[in-house]
């Protein structure tokens, strides 16, 4: 016995026993090596943005492993209990109510770590949407759905319908006031869908709301299908970032065929292991110190019921925001139907409109640039000046809508009226957006033009010389190569250019109607813009002596706007 | 001292005076600073002297003999219970115009705002105010009290009394810190905005009922910090500011260590 475990350390004095044992009994079965050695040098590039999806990721993983332990105690059942009058909460006790409440407050006051697994899924939960749009965020703004990753974008997407659809189904669980508010508003929605709604809503809550079916048909599609398809799109949105290999920012040798980074073992897997446990972390204290959702404070669910300061949950708010905003008056019956505009309009087609545009906004910009090349490498978001605004206008929209959802939050805590918020922001959400992107855009092109600026004329020092003759002049520092590349090298859209309505056969150009739409479209996109440096014109710079100064002719032409109007500038 | 730290003072030295400077002036202010009215055990007042302290600070817009004017309501037949409420609270005497009279430190003491309801009380008639007996929580149903409160307040006050908006910059106070007598007095009276529930709306009883769901909310709260009790809008600003920002501040921490 002794013999044998000297040996051992001597013959495999790193590898316990245990693991290579393990490691080659898998190896010998399902050629675990050579996997394993294909996958632990796959090179990832390095950036704290990439990060945000795994948030979301890791968030995702907290919510299963705690919905687990919430299954084991909850009862989805609408059936009518008396809550015991020994327990706790004592201002529950008696009180008549259901059973999927009772089993809430049983789990929260009596069940060991029960409050706190509710209180790390709930927090979880918000950070799952919130860091799923961050993200989404990043890959707007970086331009990282672009080919050939649109599909990927649309998982992304569908994965965050799915999380509202989760939000939604599992807020409703508990069956107190609140989540009871949300789902009478869900019925409101459903409602207002002409000349389907009304049986649509039957079918929704099996007969009249708020009925005792809603909750067990929640719970099912909560805990089984939502969850089930959401982490079918993950595998496949983290496969599709395997296979595509990840996008990297611009930076010095990386270009559209190359990957710089690191590799997944042991960088990545030391890195995203260690962050797991970070998310983990933060939700548990989170979960530990900040109560979330005290359904006991709400009580249980009664239709005739509903208190100040009624909201859902932050990513369900700009719903809210856009049902307040609207004015009441546009209901109108005709023949005895009735169309509820009022409802119709803040609840389906602003909300169907804003992800419309995110769902698409892909597609519409391939279609104007007609860019059929792939691209791995990111854009520096003033150099893609237009969907930077575009975006800009998008989240100036969303906050609107956000702040319009918690007006009488904003009311009581800034002292204001809550009539003027209303109408402030009912004028907001038309002009903001413009105001935005004006904004945004100068901002980008500015931003573009002190690129240009930089590359030809180096970084200002501060030091001022005077000449032997008594001229002065400021020394630059010129750029270094590093420097360089990230602000040169990135490519400048121009406007597509309408062909001929009829070639010189008299052949009408094909296309038609959809093109010149593509055209208009593209010169919106594109007009404005600031070409990037090219060498001929870093050459001329460079030539002019050594203290950067070029002729005033030429300077004047620097940062110059291009534009496609043909007029001479 | 050594010869390193003659010259200069540490880099700490201008936190740790400002420390001291925020302590020594709080302790002066503590010291100092005027004591809440101690609620005494006295129960009426003496009306003879709440006249003159009316004639003095409230005739001017009320009216002498509080027969009312353009400016304010006349207050003959209000009641006791409801000068108690508006003096003791600070909303009346009134310091400006505005959509509503806010709650601030009051100007009179316990003993002066009895005599004023004890004056005002001998012009009419009106809701006395109430005992200890009858607004002692203890002697409630905190869960009779959450069922009245939610069909009754919730609606305008929140869920467990935060506050909330009204129309036109008015708004349903906080009750946190309100004294248990104050609700009584503003469920019997319905002052300002807030209709009144009398005692066939709401009997004695159910009226303590409501104290003692109230008074339940003050205690520790089970999940941890409140954050304000106002919903799902404070869990969400929380959760990007501390939650999403802690993280993101760490994957920079992350993503910079290699690169």
């Amino acid at each position: 016995m002794t013999d044998t475990t000297t040996s051992a350390a001597i013959t495999e004095p790193i590898v316990p026993k245990p693991v290579s044992g393990t490691v080659d009994y898998l190896d010998q079965r399902v050629g675990a090596a050579s996997m394993i050695k294909g996958l632990s040098r796959k090179l990832f590039p390095d950036h704290w943005s990439f990060l945000l999806g795994e948030i979301a990721l890791y968030s995702f993983i907290v919510l299963l492993l705690s919905g687990f332990f919430l299954t084991m105690f909850f009862v989805p059942s609408m059936t009518e209990v008396h809550y015991p009058e020994d327990a706790l909460p004592v201002t529950m006790q008696g009180v008549e109510m259901s059973e999927a409440f009772a089993s809430t407050l049983n789990m929260s006051f009596h069940v060991r770590g029960g409050l706190l697994m509710r209180q790390i899924h709930h927090w979880a939960a918000l950070m799952f949407v919130g860091s799923m749009v961050v993200h989404m965020l990043r890959i707007f703004f970086t331009g990282a759905f672009r080919k050939p990753r649109e599909l990927n974008y649309l998982v992304g997407f569908s994965m965050l319908i799915l999380s509202l659809l989760a939000g939604l189904t599992g807020y409703s669980l508990p069956d107190d006031v609140l989540s009871g508010n949300g789902l009478r508003i869900t019925d409101g929605v459903v409602k207002s869908l002409p000349i389907i709604g009304s049986y649509m809503s039957y079918m929704v809550f099996g007969g009249e709301f708020p009925g005792t079916d809603v909750i067990p048909r929640m719970f099912t599609l909560h805990i089984l299908l939502i969850p089930a398809l959401i982490l079918g799109l993950v595998a496949l949105h983290l496969f599709l970032v395997f296979w595509q290999k990840h996008t990297q920012y611009p930076g010095p040798g990386r270009t559209d065929k190359n990957v710089v980074g690191y590799p997944l073992f042991p960088v990545y897997m030391a890195k995203a292991g260690g962050f797991f446990f970070i998310v983990f972390g933060v939700l548990a204290l989170m979960g530990a110190f900040m109560s979330i959702n005290s359904v006991w404070n709400y009580g249980p669910f009664d239709p005739a019921l509903v208190s100040a300061g009624a909201q859902p949950d932050w990513y369900m708010l700009f719903l809210e925001g856009s049902l307040r905003l609207m004015p009441g008056q546009p209901e109108f019956v005709i023949l005895g139907w009735t169309l509820s505009l009022n409802v119709l309009i803040p609840a389906v087609v602003i909300p169907g409109l804003l992800f419309t545009f995110l769902g698409a906004y892909p597609f519409i910009e391939a279609a104007v640039t007609k860019d059929t090349g792939e691209h791995h490498v990111l854009d520096r978001p003033r150099n893609a000046a237009t969907r930077t605004s575009l975006g800009a206008a998008f989240l100036s929209v969303f906050i609107v809508l956000l702040v319009a959802g918690a007006n009488d939050l904003v009311a009581t805590h800034f002292g204001l009226s809550l009539n003027a918020i209303t109408w402030v922001l009912r004028v907001l959400f038309f002009v903001l957006p413009v105001v935005v992107f004006v904004i945004t855009k100068r901002i980008c092109l500015a931003l573009q033009r002190k690129d240009r600026e930089v590359v030809l004329h180096g970084h200002e020092t501060g030091t001022v010389r005077r000449t032997a003759d008594g001229r002065f002049y400021e020394v630059h520092q010129p750029l270094d190569e590093f420097e360089r590349w990230v602000r040169v090298g990135h490519h400048v859209y121009r406007p597509l250019q309408l062909a001929p309505a009829e070639d010189a056969n008299g052949v009408r150009r094909p296309g038609g109607r959809l093109d010149g739409i593509r055209t208009t479209l593209s010169r919106f996109f594109y007009e404005d813009r600031v070409e990037p440096v090219t060498p001929a014109e870093l050459a001329t710079a460079h030539s002019h002596g050594e203290h950067d100064q070029l002729p005033a002719g030429e300077s004047s032409r620097v940062g110059e706007l291009t534009s496609t109007s043909g007029t001479s500038h | 001292m050594s010869a390193r730290g003659r010259g200069r003072r540490s880099r700490f030295a201008p936190m740790l005076l400002l420390a001291f400077a925020l302590v020594l002036v709080g302790g002066i202010y503590t010291a100092v600073a005027p004591n809440a009215a101690q609620a005494d055990t006295q129960t009426t007042g003496d009306a003879a002297h709440g006249e003159k302290l009316f004639i003095t600070n409230c005739a001017t817009c009320h009216g002498t003999g509080a027969v009312g004017s353009d400016l304010a309501p006349s207050l003959i037949g209000v009641g006791a219970a409801s000068v108690h409420f508006q003096v003791t609270t600070g909303r009346m005497p009134m310091q400006a115009s505005g959509a509503q009279a806010p709650a601030k430190p009051p100007q009179f003491d316990e003993s002066e705002a009895l005599d004023l309801a004890a004056y005002v009380a001998t012009l009419g008639p009106g809701p006395e105010i109430p005992t200890e007996d009858q607004v002692d929580p203890a002697q409630g149903s905190p869960a009779n009290g959450m069922l009245l409160f939610r069909t009754n307040c919730a609606m305008c006050h929140n869920a467990v009394g935060a506050g909330g908006a009204l129309t036109e910059g008015k708004y349903a106070p906080s009750l946190m810190e309100s004294t248990p007598t104050v609700i009584y007095e503003a469920m019997l009276t319905g002052p300002q905005s807030m209709p009144g529930f009398n005692d066939a709306t709401l009997t004695p009883d159910e009226k303590r009922d409501v104290i003692a769901f109230l008074m339940e909310q003050r205690g520790t709260q089970p999940g941890g910090f409140a954050l304000g009790s106002i919903g799902p809008v404070s869990e969400g600003i929380w959760v990007f500011i501390v939650g999403l920002g802690s993280l993101i501040g760490i994957a920079v921490w992350v993503g910079s260590r290699s690169s």
